[in-house]
C-alpha cells in the first residue's frame, strides 16, 4: 500500500513498527506512543495519522516556502532572494517539494540531466495532485464525456461547452478551493469565485450566472461561524464587484466536514457558437503575452498545499493563499473579451495554479510548439523575484495570451484602455521545448508535454479497499429507532435544522439580479434559473451532493447526487443537459478512500448515461481530510438545464392558488436512512443511501417536464432532505399559504411517508378542474401518483398529526440561521 | 420620444449594461453609453450613473469616481440644471461629487444585502416623480453594502423643507417602520434630490424591475415618470 515510489523506508514509524492503513494516534505521540520531539525526522506530521504526507513527500512543505522566500536570506528576508545562491538539487530537495523518488527519477529521465533548481518547482507544481490530476484521471477517463450537445470534450479546454440552441453556447465548470478556505475563508472564497470566473471568460465567454456549494463542521462551533461567515462575504465581494448575479448554491453541516471546509464555486458563460477562444498556442515566431495583474510572491506553491491533508501545520500556510482583487478580474474580463474580439488572439489561458509555469506548459503541449520565456519582461510586484518564484507564483487576475505576429499592439491598446498590462514576455518557437530565461540565462528548459496531463505528467492506479463500516450502517435495523410521539415537534425541530433552514441569510448578502436576468433567485426554487436576453431560452443551474448519501453508499450516493440535480432543474421547467463536477474526497493513498471515490464516479457515470447528461469537465481536490479522517465523500453535481421557453415554462415551488390540488407523484416512500430525520431527531448517521431506480426516475422526470411544458401544474418541488413532509411546508412557507393534506393512500408508516428520503418523488400542484385529465396522463405512463389533498387556510395539515401554522414554519425556517450567526452580536 | 440618454461607464460599473437595456429595450429610448475617460456630453438629455464598484471602491464607495475625467462634465452638467439621475454606486458618487448633500455609510448590520425593498413616493412634484402619485409604494430590488444614508439634524430638516426627499423605505402597506428600513438610513431615506430638483440619488434599482419576468416591474413605472419629466423640461 505504500506508494512505491516513497524514497525514504516509510513502511514503518520511527519505532519500527509497520504503519497501517487507518492508524490513529494522538499528535503528541508516535505510532509507538514515543513522545514526540522538536526535530524529529518524523513527527506527527508525517509518520502518523497523515500517511499521504510520507507518500505525497510533502514533509512540510512550508520548509520550501521557508527555503524560496526567507531561508535564502535570513537575515533579511526582503532582501532580493536572486542574490543568494540557489539550493543545491538533489532527492531531498524534490522530496521537500512534494515529490517521490519514483517521480523525481522521471524528470532526471525527460531532461537527461538532474534539474535545476527552477526547474525542480516547476515539476513539481505541475505534477501535483492540484494540477496533474495523477491519481484520479484513470478514473475520471470512465465517466461519459461525450454527447451530441457537446461542443468541446471534457478536459479539452478550460471549461465545458455545451450547445444551447440559436447559435448559442454555454460554458460551465465548478471548481473547488477548499484548502485556502479553511485557513484564510475569505480570501479562499473570494479567489475561487474569481478563478471560476476566469476559466470561463478566458474561453471568450461572457459569465451570467454564479453558483456555490459550501460543506461545513456543525454551526454550533464558533469557528464554523467565523468559517462561514467569513466565506459567504469573501464570495459576496467578489462576487457583487464583478458583477455576477449568484443564482444558486447549497450549505451544509455536519461533524465529518469539521476543519475542512468545502468551498465549491461554479461559474456559467454563453458564447456565440464559432466565437469560442481555444488555450493553445500556435504559430512559430508569434508573441506570448502577459496581461492583467503584475506578478508577486503571493501563492507560491498553492497549488503544493492544496495536494496535502490540513493539519495544524497549515495555519503558517497562510502566505499561500492569493488574495482576490475583484476590480482588476473585471477589467481584465471586458478587456479580455475585448480582445478576442480583433481576432488577433491565437490562443489564451488563464492563470490560476502554479501561474506562469502551468499555463505557459499548457498551451505550449496542446499547440505542440515550443514556447520562449523571458522572465525580466514579466511586470513585477516587488523587486528581485526569482525565475523560481516569477514562474511559481499565484498572484491572481493574470491570463497568456498568444497573439497573431504583428498584431499584438491592438491588443496592448485595448488592455491599457481597461488599465491593465499586457507584455510581450516571449514568442512560440520550434521544437517542443519550454525555456524560462532570466538574467541572460536558461532558467528551465523543459519539454512542455512532459509537465502536463496527458503527456508526461505521472498517472496512478491507486489501491483499493471497500471500508470496513459500510456493512454495519447499511445493515442498521430502522426497526429498533424509537420513534418521538409528536409530528409537529418533529417537523419544526427539522425546519430548524440548519441543512432544511431557510439559507437567506447567506443569499441575502449576494446580488442576485445585476445584469435584470435572474427569473429564479437562490432560496425560493429548486434550481436558478436565468433567462438569455434576445431569445425566448432560459438556463437552469443547480449544484448539489448529498455527501451523506454517498458516505453510506457510495455508488448510489454517486447516483442520486445526478439525478436529483437533474430532478431540481426539471422542477424548474429545464431539460438536463450536461453537468460539471467537483469531486471532493480525503487522501486518494488511503485504500478505503480511494474505493469510495471510484464507487462514487461508477455511480455518478451510470446516472449520467441514463439521462444522457455527459459530465464536461470540473476539478478533483483530494485531501480533504480532519485529524479524524477524511470528510464525506463528496462529488458535487453542477447541472445545466435548457429552458426551452422561459416566459413560459419557467417552475416554482411556491402554492400557487388556493384550491389547487396536491399531488404526489414518484416512487414508494420507503426507508429512513441517511435522512436528516435520523440525524438531527435521532442523532444517527447510519442506514444505507435512500433507495433510487434510475430508469424509474427517468420516466418521471421526462413525465414531469412534459407536464410543466404543456402548463399542467401550477408547482412542482422536488422531494429531498427532510422528506415529504418538508416539502410540504416549504411550499406553504414560500407562498404563505396553508394545505390540507393526508397521506394515508400511501403505504407505509407515518415516520417512513413523512421524513424518508426515498428518491425520485415530486410534489406538484394542479387546477382542480384539470386533475381527471392529469390523472389520466399519469397513469397512462406508468407513474404512481396519489392525491394528497388541497392548498388552502393558513395551516399545514397532514391528517390529525401535524397541524401548525404557517407563520410559525415560517418563522422557524428563517430564523435558525440568523439567529445562530448573529448571536455573538 | 427623441430624447437621448447617457450611461456613464466606469471600469468597475456593473449596472450600465442593466440601465442601457432598461432604456433602450424596454423602454425604446435612444440611449448611448459614455466611456468614463469622455468629457463630452452634447446631446444627452437625461444622464444616469449606474451602479456597480466604480473603481473597485475599495477605499470608499464612489471616492475615486468623483476625481474621474467625466465627473467634471458631469458637475457642468448637473450645475447648468440637466437632468442627473444617480443609481445605487451612482448615487454614493454623486455624495462624493457633493452634488447632492450627505454620505453613505455602511449598512447598520456591516453586511451586504441584496432583496426587493418597497420604497413610498414622498413627493410627487419633482421633475422625476411627477408621474407617480405621493403615498404610493412600489417593489424595487436593492443590492448594496453602503446604502446606509447620513446626515445631520440641520441638514435633515433642510431636505425635509425643501421636500428633497423622494422615496423613503416602507413596508408593503406605505408605513415606515423599523424593520423596513433595513439598512439603517436616517429617515428610512432611499432617494433625495438636490435643492434645484435636477439631481436624484437613489439606492434601490429601478432598471432592475422592469419586466415580470424578472419578479417586478414597478420600476418602470419610475423610470417612466422621470422620461415625462423630460418631456416638460
Amino acid at each position: 500500500m505504500i506508494n512505491p515510489a516513497d524514497g525514504i523506508s516509510r513502511e514503518t514509524d520511527t519505532a519500527g513498527r509497520q504503519i497501517q492503513p487507518g492508524d490513529r494516534y494522538s499528535r503528541e505521540t508516535d505510532t509507538a506512543g514515543r513522545q514526540i520531539q522538536p526535530g524529529d525526522r518524523y513527527s506527527r506530521e508525517t509518520d502518523t495519522a497523515d500517511r499521504k504526507r510520507l507518500e505525497f513527500g510533502g514533509k512540510e512543505s512550508r520548509k520550501i516556502f521557508i527555503l524560496v522566500c526567507h531561508k535564502t536570506n535570513p537575515l533579511n528576508p526582503i532582501m532580493p532572494s536572486s542574490t543568494v545562491a540557489e539550493p543545491e538539487v538533489n532527492l531531498e530537495l524534490a522530496l521537500d517539494h512534494g515529490m517521490t523518488e519514483q517521480e523525481y527519477e522521471m524528470v532526471i529521465d525527460y531532461l537527461g540531466r538532474t534539474p535545476t533548481f527552477t526547474e525542480l518547482g516547476v515539476y513539481s507544481v505541475m505534477w501535483s495532485e492540484h494540477c496533474s490530476y495523477k491519481n484520479s484521471i484513470l478514473e475520471l477517463k470512465k465517466l461519459p464525456r461525450e454527447g451530441e450537445q457537446l461542443l468541446v470534450e471534457a478536459g479539452e479546454e478550460n471549461a465545458g461547452l455545451v450547445d444551447i440552441g440559436d447559435g448559442m453556447a454555454c460554458a460551465f465548470k465548478v471548481e473547488s478551493h477548499n484548502h485556502p478556505s479553511a485557513i484564510e475563508p475569505y480570501q479562499g472564497a473570494a479567489t475561487g469565485v474569481g478563478g471560476i470566473h476566469r476559466d470561463i471568460f478566458t474561453m471568450g465567454a461572457r459569465p451570467i450566472a454564479s453558483l456555490n456549494s459550501l460543506r461545513f463542521g456543525k454551526l454550533e462551533n464558533p469557528r464554523v461561524r467565523y468559517l462561514l461567515d467569513g466565506v459567504v462575504r469573501g464570495i459576496a465581494d467578489y462576487g457583487n464587484s464583478f458583477g455576477i448575479p449568484t443564482v444558486g448554491g447549497e450549505i451544509y453541516f455536519d461533524d465529518a466536514y469539521e476543519g475542512n471546509p468545502l468551498v465549491n464555486a461554479m461559474s456559467v458563460g454563453i458564447v456565440k457558437v464559432g466565437e469560442t477562444a481555444s488555450a493553445t498556442s500556435k504559430g512559430v515566431g508569434n508573441p506570448v503575452l502577459i496581461v492583467g495583474s503584475s506578478t508577486g510572491r503571493d501563492g507560491i506553491h498553492g497549488a503544493t498545499f492544496a495536494s496535502e491533508e490540513i493539519s495544524e501545520e497549515s495555519e503558517s500556510k497562510r502566505p499561500s493563499v492569493q488574495v482576490g482583487d475583484p476590480f482588476t478580474e473585471k477589467l481584465l474580463l471586458e478587456a479580455t473579451l475585448e480582445a478576442l474580439k480583433t481576432g488577433a488572439i491565437v490562443g489564451i489561458q488563464d492563470m490560476g495554479a502554479a501561474g506562469i509555469a502551468c499555463s505557459t506548459s499548457e498551451m505550449a503541449a496542446r499547440g505542440k510548439e515550443g514556447m520562449k520565456i523571458d522572465l525580466d519582461k514579466v511586470p513585477a510586484r516587488e523587486p528581485g523575484m526569482t525565475a523560481y518564484e516569477l514562474l511559481l507564483s499565484e498572484s491572481q487576475e493574470r491570463m497568456l495570451v498568444v497573439a497573431d505576429k504583428g498584431r499584438e499592439q491592438e491588443l496592448i491598446d485595448i488592455y491599457e484602455k481597461w488599465d491593465l498590462n499586457a507584455v510581450v514576455i516571449g514568442q512560440v518557437v520550434e521544437g517542443d521545448r519550454v525555456t524560462y530565461w532570466k538574467d541572460g540565462e536558461v532558467k528551465a528548459d523543459i519539454p512542455a508535454d512532459s509537465l502536463v496531463l496527458g503527456g508526461g505528467a505521472p498517472q496512478y492506479k491507486r489501491e483499493v479497499k471497500k471500508p470496513g463500516y459500510l456493512d454495519d450502517v447499511q445493515n442498521f435495523d430502522e426497526s429498533s429507532l424509537d420513534h418521538p410521539e409528536d409530528h409537529n415537534e418533529i417537523l419544526i425541530k427539522l425546519l430548524g435544522s440548519p441543512n432544511i433552514a431557510s439559507k437567506r441569510w447567506a443569499h441575502q448578502q449576494y446580488d442576485t439580479t445585476v445584469r435584470t436576468n435572474t427569473v429564479n433567485a437562490p432560496g425560493a426554487t429548486d434550481s436558478g434559473v436565468v433567462r438569455l436576453k434576445g431569445t425566448r431560452r432560459g438556463l437552469a443551474m443547480k449544484t448539489d451532493c448529498n455527501g451523506r448519501y454517498v458516505y453510506l453508499n457510495p455508488r448510489r450516493g454517486g447516483q442520486i447526487a445526478v439525478v436529483e440535480a437533474a430532478r431540481n432543474v426539471v422542477c424548474s421547467g429545464a431539460q438536463p443537459l450536461a453537468i460539471t463536477n467537483c469531486l471532493n474526497f480525503g487522501n486518494p493513498y488511503k485504500p478505503e478512500v480511494y474505493w469510495t471515490f471510484r464507487e462514487a464516479l461508477a455511480g455518478m457515470g451510470e446516472a449520467c448515461r441514463a439521462l444522457n447528461t455527459p459530465v464536461t469537465g470540473g476539478n478533483v481536490s483530494f485531501y480533504n481530510e480532519n485529524p479524524d479522517g477524511a470528510v464525506f465523500p463528496t462529488p458535487v453535481i453542477g447541472m445545466l438545464g435548457l429552458v426551452e421557453d422561459v416566459y413560459e415554462h419557467t417552475m416554482t415551488p411556491q402554492f400557487k392558488n388556493r384550491g389547487d390540488l396536491i399531488y404526489y407523484l414518484g416512487a414508494a416512500r420507503k426507508g429512513l436512512g441517511g435522512s436528516e430525520y435520523l440525524r438531527h431527531i435521532h442523532g444517527k448517521t447510519t442506514g444505507d443511501a435512500p433507495s433510487l431506480d434510475i430508469e424509474f426516475e427517468v420516466k418521471l422526470q421526462k413525465e414531469l417536464l412534459e407536464m410543466i411544458r404543456k402548463k399542467q401544474i401550477n408547482a412542482a418541488h422536488d422531494i429531498s432532505d427532510g422528506g415529504l413532509a418538508t416539502t410540504l411546508a416549504e411550499m406553504a412557507i414560500m407562498s404563505g399559504k396553508g394545505a390540507l393534506v393526508s397521506v394515508k393512500e400511501m403505504n407505509g408508516s407515518d415516520y417512513e411517508l413523512l421524513y424518508s428520503e426515498a428518491q425520485s418523488g415530486v410534489v406538484v400542484t394542479v387546477p382542480a378542474d384539470n386533475s381527471a385529465a392529469i390523472e389520466k396522463q399519469v397513469k397512462s405512463a406508468g407513474l404512481p401518483y396519489y392525491k394528497l389533498g388541497k392548498v388552502g387556510g393558513n395551516f399545514l395539515e397532514i391528517d390529525q398529526i401535524i397541524r401548525i401554522q404557517v407563520d410559525e414554519l415560517t418563522d422557524r425556517y428563517e430564523s435558525a440561521i440568523p439567529s445562530a450567526m448573529e448571536e455573538e452580536g | 420620444m427623441n430624447k437621448t440618454i447617457g450611461v456613464v461607464v466606469f471600469p468597475g460599473s456593473n449596472c450600465d449594461h442593466d440601465a442601457y437595456h432598461a432604456f433602450k429595450h424596454v423602454m425604446n429610448v435612444n440611449t448611448r453609453f459614455l466611456w468614463h475617460k469622455d468629457r463630452d456630453l452634447e446631446g444627452i438629455d437625461l444622464l444616469v450613473i449606474p451602479g456597480g464598484f466604480s473603481y473597485g471602491d475599495y477605499l470608499r464607495s464612489g471616492a475615486i469616481a468623483r476625481f474621474s475625467p467625466i465627473m467634471q462634465a458631469v458637475v457642468n452638467y448637473a450645475e447648468e440644471g440637466r437632468p442627473v439621475l444617480g443609481i445605487c454606486n451612482g448615487f454614493q458618487i454623486l455624495l462624493e461629487a457633493g452634488l447632492l448633500p450627505g454620505a453613505m455609510l455602511h449598512n447598520e448590520k456591516l453586511r451586504f444585502i441584496c432583496k426587493n425593498a418597497w420604497i413610498r413616493v414622498e413627493n410627487d412634484q419633482s421633475l422625476f416623480t411627477r408621474s407617480l402619485k405621493q403615498g404610493e409604494v412600489y417593489d424595487i430590488p436593492v443590492s448594496h453594502g453602503e446604502g446606509n444614508y447620513f446626515i445631520d439634524e440641520d441638514g435633515l430638516k433642510e431636505l425635509q423643507d425643501h421636500d428633497q426627499i423622494l422615496f423613503r423605505y416602507s413596508n408593503r402597506n406605505g408605513e415606515i417602520t423599523e424593520e423596513a428600513n433595513f439598512n439603517g438610513s436616517v429617515d428610512a431615506i432611499a432617494g433625495i434630490c438636490n435643492r434645484r430638483g435636477n439631481v436624484l440619488g437613489m439606492m434601490p434599482h429601478p432598471e432592475r424591475a422592469v419586466e415580470k419576468i424578472l419578479g417586478s416591474d414597478d420600476g418602470l413605472k419610475i423610470l417612466e415618470s422621470m422620461l415625462d419629466g423630460l418631456a416638460v423640461s
